[in-house]
């Protein structure tokens, strides 16, 4: 996947340091809060909202089913319409794609290559900006949210608002201190109210759009029967890149595709309400090959895998590929709200990340087989998804994978043999009485706490329960027998 | 109607009180409650864990212990969630059904006054399991309401998880601290002198995080609130 995660630590490390940073923990409460309220209403208007989501998961579901059909339709219908579709494998193979397609656009030393994005997951998840970069290629983030993590050397950390760990003030100050670096600088005294940063922000962005020969974007949408990407966003920078340049070239995952125009129906209605709480988003950008005299002269389309269809061989974890990317299971997750969305490492953080990213990359890291155990299991993130993935399901049959795997290699020693020895006691009555009765008469030897394992884990900041002097099963006895 | 009570294991050993609680008011409700000793747990650790073969052993003998009831009864949302919703992909064979204690009051005893008497300011925790995978809805609040006595006040972000989610607590210690924490915090700010919920294991981590800090809250099980009486109180 990609370079920037990488030797990132488990999930559970990642995750201290968030939860004793006040100010980040402050801000992503702030920000969850709102977005999940504001959501809760926009969702609560319409009557048919269940309805629309059984809809977007059978449509999804239908179009995973049948997906070889509906790419080599989609590739037919983008080649008649003027445009050049690729297959990527990997993140390896779509950035090489996408590097020779940047390079054969021109350029020089004198003119070094410079690419404007669309903000983009697929690109994200495969780091095509570290990899351009590396190859003297400087790709300019023009999402607001994207602008300001680029800017301040970050990484993203929320699908939706990637900036969403940072506050106004820290904004402000990445702006005076960095955007100089990058292009035109920010303007004179500039203050942390919103307006003003949006105004420093389109003007720095407004040099890039005018001056770039090649954009680069993922897609919300591919409709097969037409061969049309679809792009949803809030701020129109999007549309400049999609419009502006003389090259575009989209790389977007397999799964994105939708049969027809009409099943977009339910999912331009889906998605705005459940990403921004928007009944529309503002802008919806809708692009089919090339045309004469308006929008680039060349359309590329790079269709990515990256672990895609071994995630599709898997019956249960399939379902996380009906993703929409909308990030409602982030804002309602109480362990997100904690940990933030660096400690996922992966473009992919929140419930959906922890079960995407272990997919896509496999569980083979330290990181990626601690995701599966990174929630509480308390299901708020399939309440909200507007696709129904039941994420808590898929958690559990990843976290039986991680546990298989792990005995192959000897791991998890400690706990297989907790759990087996509990069903063990739990199976055999009276060796399950006896280890009760042996608990309660050393009620008064449990200390408050514990120095080591699990025990540990528990106790460093909870009291464990005093034992009573009698079990249940010993009351019973006394009073029902 | 011959209902048998499953306790659990974590009631059974740690809070006796609820299992009693649930019997004297059951007894109370002219039910006949049967204890079937045998019974130890329902297997949701290991299958939560990641090892749903550890559970399957557990459900055979589920099935065993309570075959031929009319009804099961389960003081925890969490455990009769477990066994309805997952019993059956793991075993096969009728099992009887399965209520948590407020479905079992409301839904077939078709009791909201249960002649409790509870002298206090109390909050409903809606665990989790109780309201996202049971689906219990308003039948904890509209039992607490009819309790002589008892005044129910709201309680902040009342459907936050409060970071307890089995073996979560030990596997990511500091992100459920930390949910713990906000929890407390959140049942302090609403006032109350009893977090109250139908789930031990919930309570046993908020709970214990009260403690610790000695936050001003004291947590009872749903139960032992409906099961208090005028006679209970005063003595």
């Amino acid at each position: 996947m990609t370079g920037v995660y990488v030797g990132m630590p488990a999930f559970p490390t990642a995750a201290r340091a968030a939860t004793r940073n006040a100010q980040l923990r402050a801000n992503l409460t702030r920000a969850t809060h709102t977005i999940r309220d504001r959501r809760a209403r926009a969702v609560a208007e319409l009557e048919d909202w269940e309805g629309l989501r059984q809809a977007g998961k059978a449509i999804k579901d239908e179009t995973l089913a049948h997906l070889d059909d509906y790419l080599l339709q989609l590739e037919a219908k983008v080649t008649e319409a003027g445009g050049t579709v690729h297959w990527a494998r990997d993140a390896d193979e779509a950035n090489r794609i996408v590097t020779e397609l940047i390079r054969a656009t021109g350029g020089s030393d004198d003119q070094p290559h410079e690419v404007v994005k669309v903000k983009s997951m697929a690109t994200q998840e495969i780091g095509l900006n570290e990899h351009l970069a590396a190859e003297g290629i400087s790709a300019y983030e023009t999402d607001l949210a994207e602008l300001i993590v680029q800017l301040g050397d970050d990484l993203p950390s929320h699908i939706l608002v990637p900036a969403i760990h940072k506050n106004r003030t820290e904004i402000r100050d990445i702006f005076r201190e960095r955007m100089g670096e990058w292009g035109r600088p920010a303007p004179e005294g500039l203050t942390d109210t919103p307006a003003d940063l949006a105004e420093a922000a389109r003007l720095h962005l407004r040099e890039k759009f005018l001056r770039a020969k090649v954009a680069v974007s993922g897609a919300n949408f591919m409709v097969a029967e037409t061969g049309t990407l679809v792009v949803l966003e809030s701020e129109g920078n999007g549309r400049m890149c999609l419009t502006l340049p003389e090259t575009l070239i989209s790389v977007v995952g397999i799964e994105k595709i939708v049969p027809t125009w009409r099943d977009l129906e339910v999912f331009l209605q889906l998605l705005p309400r459940s990403s921004t709480a928007e009944r529309m988003n503002p802008y919806t950008t809708m692009w089919t090959g090339t045309h004469e005299g308006d929008g680039p002269k060349q359309f590329h389309l790079v269709l990515l895998d990256n672990g895609r269809t071994q995630t599709l061989a898997d019956e249960v974890g399939r379902q996380a590929l009906r993703c929409i990317r909308c990030s409602a299971c982030l804002n309602v997750c109480p362990v997100y709200e904690r940990a933030g969305g660096h400690a996922y490492g992966s473009a992919y953080p929140g419930p959906i990340g922890a079960i995407l990213t272990p997919q896509l990359r496999g569980t083979a890291s330290e990181l990626d087989a601690s995701l599966p155990y990174a929630s509480s299991l308390c299901g708020a993130c399939f309440e909200a998804c507007p696709v129904a993935i039941d994420i808590p399901e898929v958690l559990l049959h990843l976290r039986e994978r991680v546990g298989r795997e792990a005995k192959e290699h000897g791991g998890h020693r400690l706990e297989r043999a907790a759990m087996k020895a509990a069903t063990y006691a739990m199976t055999h009555p009276a060796v399950y009485r006896a280890a009760e009765n042996a608990a309660v008469r050393a009620r008064k030897l449990i200390p408050k706490k514990v120095p080591f394992g699990a025990g540990k884990a528990w106790t460093e900041t909870r009291d464990l329960p005093e034992l009573p002097e009698q079990t249940f099963r010993q009351w019973w006895k006394e009073t029902h027998r | 109607m011959r209902i048998a009570l499953f306790v659990t294991c974590v009631n059974d050993l740690a809070y006796p009180g609820t299992g009693i609680a649930a019997v004297r008011l059951l007894e109370r409700l002219g039910v006949e409650v049967a204890f079937p000793e045998a019974q130890t747990c329902c297997g949701q650790m290991q299958y939560n864990t990641g090892y749903p073969s550890a559970a399957v052993p557990l459900a055979e003998k589920f099935g065993k212990d309570f075959a031929g009831f009319d009804a099961v009864v389960v003081p925890s949302g969490s455990c009769g969630a477990f066994i309805r919703d997952v019993h059956p992909k793991l075993v096969e064979g009728a099992v009887p059904p399965v209520y948590e204690l407020t479905e079992y009051l409301i839904d077939v005893l078709g009791v909201e006054q249960v002649g409790a008497y509870f002298p206090h300011k109390v909050a409903y925790h809606p665990t989790c399991h109780s309201s996202r995978l049971l689906k219990v809805g308003d039948r904890p609040t509209r039992l607490l309401r009819a309790v002589e006595g008892l005044e129910l006040v709201e309680l902040p972000g009342a459907a936050e998880c409060c970071g307890f989610g089995g073996t979560f607590s030990v596997k990511n210690p500091d992100v459920s601290a930390a949910m713990g924490a906000d929890k407390v915090t959140h049942a302090v700010e609403s006032g109350a002198e009893y977090l109250v919920a139908a789930d031990n294991s919930c309570l046993m981590h908020i709970g214990g995080t009260a403690r610790r800090s000695g936050a001003p809250i004291k947590t009872i099980h749903l139960a032992e609130i409906l099961a208090a009486t005028r006679e209970t109180v005063n003595a």
